[in-house]
């Protein structure tokens, strides 16, 4: 197995038998779901028109949960100094622990979507256009946090500062992604905007490993 | 690039602004003084009144605010590149003001707005866009003030300027995007009357060397506390 595919299968695993994060970001993402209709009412017709906007940040929110120990437990026992020290370039085992994020928040959040908007009594086509634009538009969450998570690996309490570095940056996925669906509710088509969501997405798929193995590399002291 | 990094030393920029700063002071309050006089001595908009003086207050502030963080972040890939302590010193120096004038921005569009759009705040792509913008400064300045290591810091921070950079054109399309999809909120636009362009061409130069002028003396102040404490340290009376 190539060393990249053993460094994402291990994250996987990781992230699956400690703690469960894809558990607890979709026990999360479903809370949040829950809770904003009991804040909003319980009309059918105005929760339908806010449905892809509530999903999408409470997919976004669910996905910085585990975000902040992308670096941090490798680093805190030193096997991030092993990594660094392998053959496999930094900037690929960034991309490798995004990969890994998005196998255990981005996909099952993708995956729990069309129940939730089920709920939101989301019509068919949009739930569709809802599912895409997850599936299409996590992985640019998982990469964009990525940059936050290795820039605060080093504090002990990164995760209160990592989403005000993030979450400003992460608007365009929120816009297209709820645009798509509200575009599609309107009749106005969401392809232009998932068009627009693949784009951002695959342009920070591309960058950010780059950005992350940067600061990775300084607060390895290099 | 030689002379340039001659006053990357901070002993040579201290001498340099040292020398400078009077000279930027004066010229901030004279661009400020003529720019306030013409502006408020133009005559009232056909269509927004009086209220079309703001525009001289609030649409610098604007401009300033931008510019701040293409200062930062060039600051940021010279301290990146280079590795000079000063750039770094220069980086962090100019967030806050970008903040500032970011929030003044906003504010003066609020009251602005209130008297126009009949509302203080309306999700308007510009005022959205501003709004996402100060955020990025609080993240610069929450991520310089959480790192201890001082060269860690400004890595890291020059790292999340940088990101910012290719950022902040996404995020500004995006939102133009987002609210023309929604609603056609029409600003008043059309072409400026000249009686309104050079008040507000010599309000853009007054905060811009306002800007500067600041930015100084927040980087020399940045250096003399570091010069005192490394006195500090070395233990003199």
């Amino acid at each position: 197995m190539s060393p990249f595919a053993t460094l994402l299968l291990r994250d996987v695993k990781l992230a699956a038998r400690s703690g469960g994060s894809a558990a607890l970001a979709l026990s999360f993402f479903a809370l949040v779901a829950t809770l904003m209709p009991l804040g909003i009412g319980a009309d059918l017709r105005l929760l339908a028109r806010v449905a892809a906007g509530v999903l999408w940040v409470g997919a976004v929110l669910a996905a910085l949960l585990s975000l902040d120990r992308l670096f941090q437990g490798d680093y805190e026992d030193g096997s991030l100094d092993l990594i660094a020290l392998a053959p496999l370039p930094l900037e690929l085992t960034a991309l490798a622990k995004i990969a890994a994020h998005w196998f255990s928040t981005g996909l099952p959040l993708t995956l729990l979507s069309p129940l939730l908007a089920l709920m939101f009594n989301l019509p068919p086509t949009p739930t569709l256009v809802l599912f895409f634009s997850l599936l299409i538009g996590t992985p640019a969450v998982s990469a964009i946090g990525a940059i936050g998570a290795s820039l605060t690996l080093s504090l002990k309490r990164g995760g209160l500062i990592l989403p005000l570095l993030i979450l400003p940056l992460l608007a365009p996925a929120v816009i297209f992604g709820a645009g798509a669906v509200s575009a599609t509710m309107d009749g106005l088509g969401g392809q232009g905007a998932l068009e627009l969501l693949a784009a951002f997405s695959a342009a920070a798929v591309l960058l950010s490993p780059f950005a992350a193995a940067a600061s990775v590399r300084l607060n390895l002291g290099g | 690039m030689n002379w340039l990094f001659r006053y990357a030393n901070p002993h040579e920029f201290m001498r340099l602004s040292g020398a400078i700063l009077p000279f930027m002071v004066i010229a901030t309050a004279l661009a400020f003084a003529v720019g306030l006089y013409l502006g408020f001595s133009v005559p009232p908009d056909y269509q927004q009144g009086t209220t079309v003086t703001l525009m001289f207050i609030h649409v610098p502030a604007d401009v300033v605010a931008e510019m701040a963080y293409g200062v930062m972040a060039v600051c940021s890939l010279f301290s990146l590149v280079w590795r000079h302590p000063l750039s770094d010193t220069a980086a962090r120096a100019a967030a806050p003001l970008g903040a500032i004038f970011t929030a003044l921005g906003i504010v003066t569009g609020a009251l602005w707005g209130k008297p126009m759009w009949g509302t203080y705040w309306a999700w308007d792509p510009r005022l959205t866009s501003f709004l996402l913008l100060l955020f990025l400064y609080f993240g610069y300045m929450a991520l310089w003030n959480a790192i201890e290591d001082e060269t860690r810091a400004a890595r890291a921070a020059a790292i999340l300027a940088l990101v910012g950079v290719v950022n902040i054109p996404i995020i500004k399309f995006s939102v133009d995007w987002w609210n023309t999809l929604h609603q056609g909120e029409s600003i008043v636009s059309g072409k400026i009357a000249p009686v309104y362009l050079a008040p507000l061409l010599i309000m853009m130069l007054a905060y811009v060397l306002l800007f500067f002028t600041l930015w100084m003396v927040r980087i020399r102040t940045a250096i003399l506390e570091r010069r005192a404490t490394a006195l500090m340290q070395r233990g003199a009376p």
